[in-house]
């Protein structure tokens, strides 16, 4: 299992210095001066413009710039915001909880109904249900969730009035961050108002950010309940007398859930692509929604460091899915 | 009697020949209703988008003081000049949604061409040369599929700056990864075989091993990702468009329209619907029409 591990490990750091080389690259490739391009129209005065360049080491070769930038990585500093002066990883640090929140919502919204629907679907197969699975999920994926958030927000908040257009919690409320997980730190403060107002405000970025995975997820159920159903040891369940729900529930589910999780664990990615957009529509203070600001302010550090963190945290958590997936499977760990 | 006996084997023959296999996946592919319904839209917007300047009533740019934000002829306030009604500053959506479709139908081809011929070349050269050059070309390819996609092409389109151009590229270099991985898989595989061998030792050059011998054998995962790959790219551009970062105004690519529509979406429920139904179904034919070419070309899904 520890071979497993540290070849999974050999594998990810030359990817990692990949992505550092990949941002460092980044902002040498835009076009123009940096300094000029981050002073804006109004211009700079020639010694500013030395003083800054020797500031950021714009002076040195290139080869010890990327040096620098790495040591300066290696020490938590990831440069400062050009707009507000923030350091760029303390930025990420407040406005990530709002991202975690907002996903992890999604793929449980996802799993609560992706799964259900998709072992019923292969149960029922080629009834009417299952076709509509099919049919939904197949939609849902094509779906381009952009337009889907407005479409909610037409009907949900304009027509019925039933949830608010935009944001996290209504401005009466104000919850000291704790956990940064607004639903859980209004529970803590015991303000039943400022849960409600929060909940009401995850429904529709929830459904959403989770339609994608959530198709996803029914069409694998699917298959893979499929797939097993059509197993030899499922006829002996059944042959045994097991009632139906058992062999189901038990016996083929299990064995079902493998490339599930596999799925699910993929999705993080995905999740990501989804929150920049999901975001922006619905002025989420997160980190996708932060990145698009940072983009149409010119704002590349900001740019640089969240790219950068997003990458790392991706990875982490394909590196995690993979060793749990070696660990519960053990077929893994030899044959790859 | 001889003459009965002779002829009953050559019927029997006859029956068994096998179908042109162009034949038998065609007797395949129209018996999912999926696939056909896809590949009808699909043909009926090239249509569109092939005459869209004799379909489209308007100039799809061309601005009407006296007619903004009319609703569609079935609402009280329409008029059957603007069928669809009109955009803030008076433009006709039907036209602007059928010269989208030109775009949209463009962006995705030319992507998907570039995608796939890079793609498949790096695959191929990652696939034969293995070594230093495997390794550096498959790791470049990790790096890229570490990213999620749309922060990529975010990234990209940032250091080349906005616009359809560049945004078609970024989507291109996103995809670039599924291509190079089928295709190099695929090669792996092949290269093995004794056909290979054969044309090996007939003397064949490694161009010629490599795109007249494997290629035509891996062609069927790729002409399905491809087809899949079609749907991406609209989507992912349109995605961009939506972000301000694709196609810019007054270019009627559907993401754009969304973008410029956000504001309205109170006052004019039209402006909002429309642009993303007509992304809705044009992708969703595109991944019917992949489903059904994967299931009939695929020898191990065939009953």
């Amino acid at each position: 299992m520890l071979r497993f591990v540290f070849t999974r490990l050999s594998l990810v750091v030359p990817t990692f210095i990949g992505i550092t080389l990949l941002v460092f690259v980044l902002i040498r490739l835009i076009p123009g001066d940096p300094i000029e391009t981050m002073a804006g129209e109004r211009g700079i005065d020639p010694a500013r413009h030395a003083q800054l360049r020797k500031e950021y080491g714009f002076d040195q070769p290139v080869l010890v710039q990327y040096g620098l930038y790495l040591s300066r990585l290696v020490h938590g500093d990831l440069g400062r915001s050009i707009v507000t002066h923030e350091p760029v990883i303390s930025e990420f640090g407040t406005l990530f909880p709002a991202t975690i929140e907002l996903s992890v919502c999604a793929i449980l919204f996802a799993l609560c109904l992706g799964l259900p629907a998709g072992i019923i679907a292969a149960v029922r197969r080629n009834s009417i249900f299952d076709h509509g699975v099919m049919g939904v999920s197949l939609t849902g994926y094509s779906m381009p969730i952009f337009w889907w958030g407005l479409l909610l927000i037409l009907l949900f908040s304009v027509q019925l009035g039933w949830t608010p257009v935009s944001g996290r919690i209504a401005v009466q409320y104000y919850i000291e961050p704790v956990t940064g997980f607004l639903l859980i730190d209004a529970l803590l403060a015991g303000d039943f108002g400022a849960f409600r107002s929060a909940l009401s405000h995850l429904v529709l970025p929830t459904i959403v950010l989770g339609t994608v995975p959530l198709a996803v997820i029914a069409r694998m159920t699917r298959s893979a309940m499929l797939e097993v159903l059509g197993e030899d040891y499922i006829r002996t369940a059944r042959a045994k007398g097991l009632p139906g729900f058992r062999v189901i529930a038990i016996h083929a589910l299990r064995n079902a859930l493998i490339p599930v999780v596999t799925v699910i664990g993929l999705q993080v990615g995905v999740l990501f692509t989804g929150a920049i957009l999901t975001e922006t529509i619905f002025s989420w203070p997160g980190v996708g929604k932060w990145l698009i600001e940072g983009i149409n302010r010119r704002d590349y550090p900001v740019l640089q460091g969240g790219t950068l963190l997003i990458g790392a945290i991706v990875m982490i958590v394909n590196l995690l899915v993979d060793v749990t997936y070696g660990l519960i499977n053990p077929r893994i760990r030899y044959t790859r | 009697m001889t003459a009965e006996v002779l002829k009953t084997p050559v019927v029997v023959a006859q029956a068994s020949a096998p179908l042109h296999p162009l034949w038998e996946f065609w007797s395949h592919f129209k018996a999912n209703f999926g696939a056909v319904a896809g590949l009808v839209v699909i043909v009926v917007l090239v249509l569109l988008a092939l005459f869209a300047d004799f379909v489209a009533p308007h100039s799809p740019i061309l601005t009407n003081n006296a007619a903004f934000l009319k609703p569609p002829f079935w609402q009280q306030g329409g008029a059957i000049a603007y069928p669809l009604g009109t955009d803030a500053i008076g433009r006709d959506i039907l036209s602007r949604l059928i010269h989208g479709a030109r775009l949209s139908l463009l962006i995705g081809i030319a992507v998907v061409t570039l995608s796939v011929i890079s793609g498949t070349v790096l695959g191929l050269v990652a696939g034969f040369f293995r070594g230093v050059i495997e390794i550096s070309i498959m790791r470049l390819m990790d790096i890229t599929l570490t990213l999620p996609s749309l922060l990529l092409a975010i990234v990209i389109v940032a250091i080349l700056g906005p616009g359809l151009m560049n945004a078609m590229l970024a989507v291109a270099i996103v995809l670039l990864p599924h291509y190079v991985r089928i295709a190099r898989a695929a090669v792996i595989s092949e290269v093995s075989k004794d056909y290979v061998t054969a044309a090996k030792v007939a003397g064949a050059g490694r161009l010629r091993l490599m795109f007249k011998e494997v290629l035509p054998n891996c062609a069927a995962p790729l002409i399905v990702q491809a087809t899949l790959g079609i749907s991406t790219a609209i989507l992912d551009a349109a995605a961009l468009g939506f972000l301000g970062l694709g196609a810019q105004p007054p270019l009627p690519e559907w993401g754009t329209m969304l973008a410029d529509a956000r504001e309205f979406v109170l006052r004019a429920w039209w402006v909002v619907t429309l642009p993303g139904l007509a992304i809705l179904v044009t992708v969703l034919a595109f991944n019917l029409l992949g489903d059904g070419l994967r299931d009939a070309l695929d020898p191990k899904l065939k009953r």
